[in-house]
């Protein structure tokens, strides 16, 4: 019924009221207000305060957090001052932007980005590069003119060649065999089989496996479970399974180790270390390939120390060292490779936790 | 034997120790405080994040609020009149689509960036023709076509991007006046804001909708037209939603279908943060402009900060809750504090008489 007019006290009390929240959102602030940046020094010999901030696509995601853990520890090693990792908790196109700007306004050294967008990204780097910044793009490439160098995982040829070489081991180099992929039009998974049915055609390694099926799980758990079982009835004599997926490989692994061909039928390709654990110690599968991201992240720490030094330009041919993973060569494109896919089995697998 | 007389007490009246405050407004208002708020939060950042007061940050900061300040406008006005608008960031991811598909087609720079803007004038009628003459709630109609401009870009443009735009374009979407650092684009920027302020707030038809904010009835039965005005404002929402997704493809050089994704949500916490009552009848284009700015320099300083995104969401949440119960509580506080004098008065006068 009554409006109350405004008088004194109602005034008081909302200026009050509303101060409490804008204090409550400055302590916040206060809280990661004040991170010390370094100084531009001189350039050319190797820098002690420069620092490296990493911008994943997005942040809380399970393989991402493996890949900032590698390059954060390999940062400090390498010889930055400071390592942060800032990011949207979204990966859309545009939410990197603002996250660039204020990392150029910090006058960071170099800023190592997986990005969400190859373009929407590209006039915040420019802006960055013309502070001074250097711009290692990993994971996921921005357009080529945006960044000094891309650090790749893998070459696609090696990551099918490493899982039909582990088949063959594995099944003695005769028999039977099957893939059991993702969706039938997944770009890599598709890329991958090309190469391994090219390899197990051309060389003479492997002339007597025989791929008998390609089954599609569609990454999904419970298919994935449906079909490996369906590829045992349907082939009786099958002596391994491909699974270039990790949800893929977790299914299959799942529904031989409860079956009878438990340890009769070799399976392999590729999977998490984390979710094969167990069945790689109750005899399941006895070799698997993934890349370690880690190394991705390692790789693209020490090519940013090399760029923000001087020691390196980005230049095709260019070299350097990448810790204990060794030397690394700037390809074609700006393109650097982390390397081949690791393998894990019994002995190294307790030494991942991804 | 019970002689309890009831004493008949207007219990509305100003009491006499109360003194009502009639002076000016401004300094004491509810987009005054935001006002306060705002200034106090940059002094604060200036004095404690390295780097912050610099003209870098106005440029990275105001680029970064632009598309949030604009839809802000028609938003405020749409909401003063008790209805939303939840298909804004849906209409600027149209028209960024419409833009990179006649760019992509061999169409010219300026006609595609026409076509965009149709895209979102036609968006705004269709929500405006459901909302204001079919009698829709505006809730309900704008999740439809949240949904389904968000749909129609997507078909539009599908999974790819389209990046390739003029140089000369792009580079004025992020240009700076001179070395103030403050973006070219705040010009008409600040055009828009002026129109929607003049309007809301020196025009009957702004009058206008404030009442119907409070009584869509009694407006009526006054002499407004509230399928007209309603219409109105759906249609400028639809154009300065697709204005503002025109700028998000410009200055990210990127034509996507999820441009602009989830900014529905920001714009809405910005307007009700500035003062805008979510039951409609109040607030200010002030109070709102304040809003939009708190929230952008919270959001650069946390990051200037390198405070995390989840910090920051969680920020936003409680300040928007806090605007929403101030005012509430500090009524409460209010009444209560009315009631307790009256009866002090009451008991006063009853005193006299015999009990």
């Amino acid at each position: 019924m009554s409006i109350p007019r405004t008088t004194h006290t109602k005034r008081v009390g909302a200026l009050t009221a509303t101060l409490a929240a804008a204090a409550l959102a400055l302590s916040a602030c206060a809280g990661g207000g004040t991170t010390p940046a370094g100084s531009e020094g001189a350039s050319g010999s190797a820098k002690t305060d420069a620092t490296i901030t990493f911008i994943p696509k997005q942040l809380n995601n399970p393989y991402t957090d493996v890949v900032l853990g590698g390059g954060k520890t390999a940062a400090t090693a390498a010889g930055f001052a400071t390592a942060n990792v800032v990011g949207p908790l979204e990966a859309s196109a545009s939410s990197q932007v603002t996250f660039i700007n204020a990392e150029t306004q910090a006058g960071t050294n170099a800023i190592v980005i997986a990005a969400n967008d190859p373009d929407a990204v590209c006039s915040a780097l420019d802006e960055a590069r013309t502070a001074g910044a250097k711009i290692v793009a990993f994971d996921s490439d921005t357009n080529p003119e945006c960044r000094d160098v891309f650090i790749s995982q893998v070459v696609a040829k090696d990551v099918a060649l490493i899982q039909t070489k582990l088949i063959s081991e594995q099944i003695g180099g005769a028999g039977e065999i099957a893939i059991l992929s993702a969706t039938a039009n997944a770009t890599n998974q598709n890329e991958w089989i090309k190469f391994m049915e090219e390899e197990l055609k051309s060389n003479p390694d492997y002339k007597d496996i025989k791929l008998v099926a390609k089954v599609y799980g569609d990454d999904d758990d419970a298919k994935s479970f449906q079909e490996a079982q369906g590829l045992m009835q349907a082939h009786p004599n099958l002596k391994g399974i491909i699974s270039p997926t990790t949800v893929g490989i977790a299914a299959t692994a799942r529904y031989l180790s409860t079956s009878q061909y438990k340890g009769k039928v070799a399976l392999t390709g590729l999977g998490l270390p984390n979710e094969m654990r167990s069945f790689v110690k109750d005899g399941t599968v006895s070799e698997f390939a993934l890349w370690d991201p880690a190394q991705l992240g390692e790789v693209a720490a020490y090519a940013a120390k090399a760029l923000v030094d001087g020691t390196i330009t980005g230049a095709v041919g260019d070299k350097f060292t990448a810790g204990d993973l060794g030397e690394r060569t700037i390809e074609d494109g700006g393109i650097v490779i982390v390397g081949p896919p690791t393998v894990f089995n019994k002995d190294n697998i307790d030494d991942y936790d991804f | 034997m019970s002689e309890h007389a009831t004493v008949a007490v207007d219990t509305t009246a100003p009491l006499a120790d109360v003194v009502p405050v009639r002076g000016p407004r401004w300094y004491a208002g509810r987009d005054a405080t935001m006002v306060y708020i705002l200034l106090a939060f940059l002094a604060y950042a200036a004095l404690s994040i390295p780097r912050f007061a610099s003209p870098v940050t106005t440029g990275f900061l105001l680029l970064d609020v632009v598309p949030t300040l604009l839809i802000a406008m028609p938003m405020t006005l749409i909401i003063v009149t008790g209805e939303i608008d939840l298909s804004v960031a849906s209409i600027a991811g149209l028209s960024s689509a419409v833009l990179g598909v006649a760019w992509a087609s061999g169409t010219g720079i300026w006609v595609s960036i026409f076509l965009a803007l149709g895209a979102g004038l036609l968006a705004g009628i269709f929500n405006g023709v459901l909302v204001a003459y079919v009698g829709l709630p505006s809730l309900a109609v704008t999740i439809g076509t949240l949904a389904l401009f968000r749909g129609l870009a997507l078909v539009v443009i599908g999974d790819n991007a389209v990046a390739n735009f003029p140089n000369e374009i792009t580079a004025l979407a992020s240009a700076k006046l001179g070395t103030s650092g403050i973006p070219l684009v705040i010009l008409p920027v600040v055009f828009v804001v002026l129109v929607f302020g003049l309007v809301l707030h020196h025009t009957a038809f702004g009058r206008g909708l404030y009442a119907m904010g409070y009584s869509k009835d009694a407006a009526h039965f006054v002499g407004i037209n509230v399928g007209n005005s309603k219409f109105w404002l759906y249609v400028a929402s639809g154009l300065v939603s697709a204005a503002a997704g025109v700028f998000w493809t410009l200055r990210y050089t990127s034509a996507r279908s999820d441009n602009a994704s989830g900014l529905e949500l920001t714009v809405i916490a910005a307007v009700l943060l500035g003062g805008v009552s979510i039951f409609g009848g109040k607030g200010s284009i002030p109070g709102v402009l304040a809003g939009v700015l708190l929230i952008g320099s919270l959001n650069y300083a946390l990051r200037l900060g390198r405070v995390s995104d989840v910090v920051l969401v969680t920020v936003t949440g409680l300040l928007l809750i806090a605007s929403v119960i101030a005012p509430s509580v500090s009524a409460a506080v209010g009444r209560w504090r009315h009631s307790q004098r009256l009866r002090r008065h009451l008991a006063r006068d009853q005193g006299a008489e015999p009990g």
